[in-house]
């Protein structure tokens, strides 16, 4: 059974048509990817899955359960998580305090303990911070542990805010445009991370533009245009798929 | 021990010892007064400092707490619960409306939560006030049952009650520090930060933001109930807007989230008010009492223009009130470079 | 009936008071997104402009004949104008710095500038109420099921006739167009060279000139003033700008009326005690319910 299910969904944002009757599937431990040109609704699909618009039609399945119009911190809770298009880290907090703030779902202290800094709460802050900073040195970050995220570089922030996706210890990960704005030695890091994510036990889903990354990383590519699909599969039938020219290059003259 | 934890414990000695060294029954009064309003200045920093959500009506808790504890040891119902039980109750009370008056606001945007809240300052105090059979209407509820313990009697001196107070606030200081380097404090934190993004996190922003609320409001309990045993009297103009602007005003001039600074801005503007304004007139030879106003508002607009984070920030909050100012500062460098550069 | 029906006349008057005042709050916030705390109280000070300039005139009571119209003229113009330098001021000194701070802070620098700004007429006048002159004569015209005042009719026209004004200026000149602009997209209107911080300056200008005019009005209308006057009914006209849709002038006016019209319908069928509490539920539901209000659009978030 895959992981992740979308049947029919259709999003309309007034009469705009965001999203129309998409289906499509991703299988468990797999790296796939969205691509499109830009408008194609690429992250409305993102912000479906995560519960922040609730489709107009349609199913969306998330490990065996129904989430669509769930609300975001139960779908959070449920083990999707991501990072968006633009870096929405949180700027005022320390970088262990922002991986710290994503194992929210994963603590258990309760508003007792925590308000009595009880033994169980002390003994799970200390596997917390652990856990942080085991995520943070597995990003490379484990220096800036103490500096404010706003202070870091943008390739730098990139990876904080993956790392944060991680601390949820989720079974999902979408990644919004991971590689915008990166440089191309950034850009093989971010490969080369994305497969030890996966190497984790997690599955990877994708939406980018750098042809190059979707390619060499994904196992199956959707695409969207106009909020449709308009093909699907292997990176090679994508590549040669007519319609998917197209849609990128226009039809020939 | 660590050095903090020594500064505190001399700090409450300090607070201990002084009105032995003083010795002067109106001083104590104003220490006792003065404790009561760190506690709700305490109580408004979790919901405005922890949590960002601006709050221009606490005064509505002080008066829920401050009626709580009247109707339920006073003549008035002929209920006269001990002291130490209204204290968990009244907290647990006020708890309750937090949840109730907090409700609402939830999907609001910063200023019209604090223009609801606002809105709820109001509606509170005047409710107490117009349910006069119950309430006692503008004379509020006198007299109100003292506390005793171990069979000794409070009485009217404003010693024991000042102590109780140094007691309380030594546990709300303990809660709300725990509290500030939790689970909770950091959901607070990322909400304020970015409410979306924290929801991805898998943060339920309701229950976190009740909490805020709840926790909030439940030590303006204790300090209505501390305090109103004191004065022995609750009406309905002890809790007017200037009260829940003053509390708002300790915070920014303290600085807002960070504990200390809330406590010295408590202190610092207990001390003006009712201190210093009331003495100025033979001190100085001029009544600066009818100044009160036109003195906080001063210090509003000269703290939010110079120094919003307050005398004693919190470094997070230094910067998140400096950002506009690092980003103007970046882009105009950044425009001297390019000036510079050859075409 | 007959008291429904004269409840209603009593409102609109109540409620031409409130639109003025609500007029200045909907403007600026729909330019800068701030709730101008000080606004209430800049209405206050029309009412004490008011009486300044009428003391000068020598004004003490009713005043008959064609001289009526010309001191009429002349205080209103007289506290429109000083109100709305008070603005310029307040906006200057105390909110342009703060244009691009947390919303946190100008907030709390409006409560700030609402004290002094109270204290300072505490000086000025005293702590008590203090008598405003009647000016206008005021026969009572019955109409078989209503009654209505020479004061009344002067108030609503007056902000009948204002609302008119500002309408054709917001809509109809080039300064109006930048003040819509900016209000739209403070950014796209500054390439587009409209200069922001005038345009932000004649905003407040305006909408304080509206709050002296209703000062004014108001001082007429009651025949008394105090120096916490605006704070009450700050909040109200605040109620009425949201009600009406904030950022949207007929909802400002709308919302006037409707606010003036529960406040007349409360204190007549309820009490008097209980009008302040109703309003301020109308806020909160309202704010909960319908934040856009009645006129208003609800714009979705792009993420």
């Amino acid at each position: 059974m895959p992981l992740l299910e979308l049947h029919g969904v259709t999003q309309r944002f007034g009469g705009l048509v965001a999203v129309g009757d998409l289906s499509f599937s991703v299988e468990a431990g797999s790296i796939v990817a969205m691509i499109g040109p830009n408008g194609a609704g690429k992250s409305t699909v993102f912000n479906l899955i995560t519960g922040i618009y609730a489709p107009s039609a349609g199913r969306i399945t998330f490990d065996g359960a129904a989430i669509a119009g769930r609300k975001t911190s139960d779908i959070a809770a449920r083990g999707v998580a991501r990072t968006f298009q633009n870096i929405r880290l949180f700027a005022f907090m320390s970088v262990i305090d922002n991986v710290l703030a994503g194992q929210h779902a994963r603590l258990r202290a309760t508003l007792l303990d925590d308000l009595l800094h009880t033994p169980r709460e002390r003994a799970e802050e200390k596997t917390a911070h652990e856990r942080a900073l085991e995520l943070l040195r597995f990003v490379g970050l484990e220096r800036d542990a103490e500096t404010t995220a706003r202070n870091l570089a943008y390739g730098l922030q990139r990876r904080l805010e993956i790392a944060r996706a991680l601390a949820s210890e989720p079974k999902l990960l979408l990644l919004d445009e991971p590689a915008a704005g990166l440089n191309p030695t950034e850009k093989r890091e971010l490969v080369a991370l994305i497969r030890r994510i996966r190497e984790r036990g997690v599955t990877v889903f994708l939406i980018e533009h750098d042809m190059g990354l979707v390619m060499e990383l994904s196992e199956r590519i959707t695409v969207l245009d106009h909020g449709e699909k308009i093909a699907e599969g292997t990176p090679a039938a994508v590549r040669a798929d007519p319609r998917v020219i197209e849609a990128y290059l226009g039809a020939p003259a | 021990m660590k050095p903090q934890l020594r500064n505190v414990l001399l700090a409450f000695a300090a607070a201990i010892v002084l009105p032995f060294l003083v010795r002067n029954g109106a001083f104590t009064n104003f220490l006792a007064d003065a404790g009561a309003f760190v506690l709700l200045a305490l109580g408004l920093n979790i919901v405005v400092g922890f949590a960002g959500l601006l709050d221009l009506g606490y005064a509505a808790f002080f008066a829920i707490g401050s009626y709580a504890f009247a109707m339920l040891a006073s003549p008035q119902f002929g209920i006269h619960l001990p002291f130490w039980l209204l204290l968990f109750l009244a907290s647990g009370i006020a708890a309750v409306f937090g949840i109730l008056l907090g409700a609402p606001t939830l999907r609001l945007r910063g200023d019209y939560l604090a223009i609801v809240t606002l809105g709820f300052g109001e509606i509170v105090p005047q409710t107490f006030l117009n349910l006069s059979q119950w309430t006692g209407g503008p004379n509020g509820i006198s007299p109100l049952d003292q506390p005793v313990l171990f069979g000794y009697r409070f009485g009217l001196n404003a010693l024991p009650y000042y102590l109780m107070i140094l007691v309380l606030i030594a546990a709300a200081v303990w809660f709300a520090n725990n509290l500030r380097a939790s689970r909770l404090g950091r959901a607070w934190m990322a909400i304020r930060e970015d409410e979306l993004a924290a929801a991805h996190m898998g943060i339920n922003t309701t229950k976190t933001k009740l909490a805020a609320f709840a926790l909030g409001a439940s030590f303006s309990g204790l300090a209505g109930c501390a305090y109103a045993a004191k004065l022995q009297l609750v009406s309905p103009d002890q809790f007017q807007f200037n009260v829940s602007v003053g509390l708002l005003s300790m915070l920014v001039l303290g600085g807002m989230g960070n504990i200390p600074g809330v406590i010295v801005g408590s202190l610092v503007i207990s001390f003006l008010d009712r201190f210093l304004l009331p003495q100025s007139a033979s001190w100085l030879h001029v009544d600066l009492s009818a100044s009160r106003f036109l003195i906080y508002g001063v210090i509003l607009v000269l703290m939010m223009l110079f120094r919003p984070e307050g005398l004693l920030p919190s470094r997070q909050r230094k910067a998140e009130l400096h950002a506009a100012d690092d980003d103007a500062d970046a882009a105009a460098a950044e425009q001297e470079l390019y000036a510079e550069a050859p075409h | 009936m007959e008291t429904f029906l004269q409840q209603l006349v009593n409102g609109l008057s109540l409620g031409g008071i409130y639109a003025l005042i609500a007029l200045g709050y909907t403007m600026v916030y729909g330019i800068i997104e701030l709730i101008n705390f000080a606004h209430g109280d800049v209405y206050t000070l029309g009412t004490f402009f008011s009486l300044m300039i009428l003391g000068l005139l020598g004004v003490t009571g009713v005043v008959t004949g064609p001289a009526l119209i010309g001191v009429v003229l002349v205080t209103i113009v007289g506290a429109m104008l000083l109100c709305g330098i008070v603005g310029v001021l307040i906006e200057r000194l105390a909110y342009r710095r703060l244009r691009n701070a947390p919303r946190l802070a100008p907030l709390i620098t409006a409560i700030g500038m609402s004290f002094i700004l109270e204290n300072l007429m505490q000086y000025w006048h005293g702590p008590s109420p203090i008598p405003f002159p009647d000016v206008v004569p005021n026969p009572t015209f019955t109409t078989g099921l209503v009654a209505i005042q020479m004061k009344q009719i002067l108030v609503i026209v007056l902000a009948v006739v204002m609302m008119i004004g500002l309408q054709a200026f917001v809509y109809n000149t080039r300064l109006g167009k930048a003040m819509r602009a900016t209000a739209q997209d403070r950014d796209a209107a500054q390439l587009m060279g409209i200069d922001i911080n005038t345009t932000i300056a004649l905003t407040f200008l305006i909408g304080s000139a509206l709050a002296g005019a209703a000062g004014f009005v108001s001082g007429v209308y009651y025949g008394s003033t105090w120096f916490f006057n605006g704070f009450a009914a700050g909040l109200k006209a605040f109620t009425a700008a949201v009600l009406g849709g904030i950022g949207n002038l007929a909802g400002a006016m709308l919302g006037g009326f409707l606010i003036g019209l529960i406040e007349a319908l409360t204190t007549q069928f309820i009490s008097d005690q209980w009008s302040n509490v109703v309003v301020f539920s109308v806020l909160v539901l309202v704010l909960i319910f319908r934040p856009s209000g009645l006129l208003g659009e609800s714009l979705p978030t792009k993420v």
